[in-house]
């Protein structure tokens, strides 16, 4: 990669308040796994500004296609492109990140021996796919859409259909787990683990659009899902040494 | 007034109980999809340094120890350079410096095996104390946790993040305390007494 375009410098602070709060009672299993005591708040450092890189070389020509990565004949489902950039808080796309998306199935059952949920597996559909942004950010997966399915907390707790998002920006302090949500469905709003956020534009930030233009006549419809990772500051005037 | 053009952070969602479909596939056992699971080990073959083992596992507010939680490290080589994006040079390049560790589903005991880092410095020049840096992601979790692991064999008086913790007792819930030459053990408490230090970084 030419040296310019790494990435360096500190990281904008996160907006605790954007995200959801640790402790969160309407999902349960937050109330025993929420430190109660502060975080030690200070500026990043080296160990949160550098992070692991990626190369194109580990990624297989199905790792982006969940329809046909399992067994290489198609996953049962409304196919679905599911796109968009990777982009940091001043709005540039960040290259080279590497983007981890998990999922049920269109039944709403995930490839897992603790899921036992009535809907059946589908021999061809494993539930993992991974890629890595391009020069602009853009990255792009084909899967089908994931069922909703029911789950233990209260009593009638659904979730919404979603692909559970893991990304990894330039420093090991902007790594991000997230969840997508499509456009339309009434169980958003009733999600306990939505709702774990507190702010509804924050609530809107997760849920991808239809996208007509992209979906692809007779074949597939699509989605589009722009990830936005902790920017970094530019100054002359940061109080570094030099070469730091 | 002109608008102040900045995006927001994609706001975080929980792991949930399935995050190895995604993150370990191998591990977890839906093999086919990936030769092999990313983060398998920090090193290569060749690493210079002290080679150690950590120990530990995750408990959370009920005393229970968790068998979901899946861990994150990153580190800096023995000479205390980053792999990748560090600005000042090159790590060796036997270091990766990135490992996914994830508890026994059994047990909940992980194991990192890696070279110890060196001191890495703070933003105004200071050395912070060898370390290493975990992201702490379970059901349960709304938003990855950041801790670090110190160790009990090094000075860690003078590291500048540590003289940050104004409690200092708590300190010691981020020192791994050596149970052989080599051996560390390293619990994260995530609620409670002990309560591990977490991070706003
Ligand atoms: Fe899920």
């Amino acid at each position: 990669m030419n040296p310019s375009h790494i990435e360096r410098g500190p990281l904008f602070f996160r907006d605790r308040d954007w995200h959801p709060a640790a402790y969160t009672p309407g999902y349960k299993t937050s109330m025993t796994r929420a430190p109660f005591r502060p975080l030690v708040a200070m500026g990043s450092t080296l160990s949160e500004e550098t992070g692991p890189a990626f190369g194109h070389s580990m990624i297989g020509a199905l790792d982006n296609n969940l329809i046909m990565n399992f067994t290489g004949q198609p996953a049962i489902g409304e196919r679905i492109i599911m796109h968009g950039r990777v982009l940091d808080e001043t709005g540039r796309g960040v290259p080279n990140v590497l983007v981890e998306i998990w999922q049920a199935n269109a039944g709403g059952r995930y490839r897992h021996k603790k899921d036992s949920y009535a809907a059946p597996l589908d021999p061809n559909f494993g539930g993992c796919g991974r890629t890595l942004s391009g020069p602009d950010g853009a990255y792009e997966f084909l899967t089908v859409r994931p069922g909703a399915y029911p789950w233990p907390n209260r009593v009638n707790d659904w979730r919404p259909m979603h692909i559970h998002i893991s990304v990894f920006g330039s420093g090991f302090g902007q790594r991000l787990i997230t969840q997508l949500y499509f456009e339309g469905d009434p169980l958003i709003a009733k999600c306990p683990i939505v709702k774990t956020i507190g702010n509804d534009k924050a609530i809107q930030a997760l849920v991808a659009p239809l996208d007509m233009n992209r979906a692809i006549p007779m074949d597939c419809l699509a989605y589009k899902f722009d990830i936005v990772l902790r920017g970094r500051r530019q100054s002359f005037f940061e109080n570094r040494k030099e070469g730091m | 007034m002109q608008p102040l053009e900045y995006l927001k952070e994609t706001p975080s969602q929980t792991a949930g109980p399935y995050v190895h479909i995604g993150l370990t596939p191998n591990t977890l056992g839906n093999p086919g999809i990936y030769p092999e699971d990313l983060g398998l080990s920090p090193i290569r073959d060749g690493a210079k340094g002290q080679l150690i083992t950590i120990t530990g596992h995750v408990q959370d507010g009920a005393g229970m120890i968790m068998r979901d939680a899946l861990i994150e490290s990153w580190q800096a080589d023995a000479q205390g350079i980053y792999p990748g994006n560090d600005p000042r040079g090159a790590a060796d390049p036997n270091v990766t410096g990135w490992a996914r560790i994830i508890a026994d589903f059994d047990s909940g005991e992980w194991t990192l095996s890696t070279v110890k880092p060196g001191r890495v410095p703070f933003p105004d020049g200071r050395m912070m104390a060898p370390h290493i840096s975990l992201w702490v992601v379970a059901r349960g979790i709304n938003l990855g946790l950041q801790t670090r692991i110190y160790f009990e064999d090094e000075d860690n008086e003078s590291c500048p993040v540590l003289q940050r913790i104004e409690h200092r007792p708590r300190v010691q819930t981020l020192i791994a305390k050596q149970t052989a030459p080599g051996q560390y053990r390293f619990d994260i408490v995530l609620q409670g007494d002990n309560e591990t230090v977490f991070f706003d970084m």
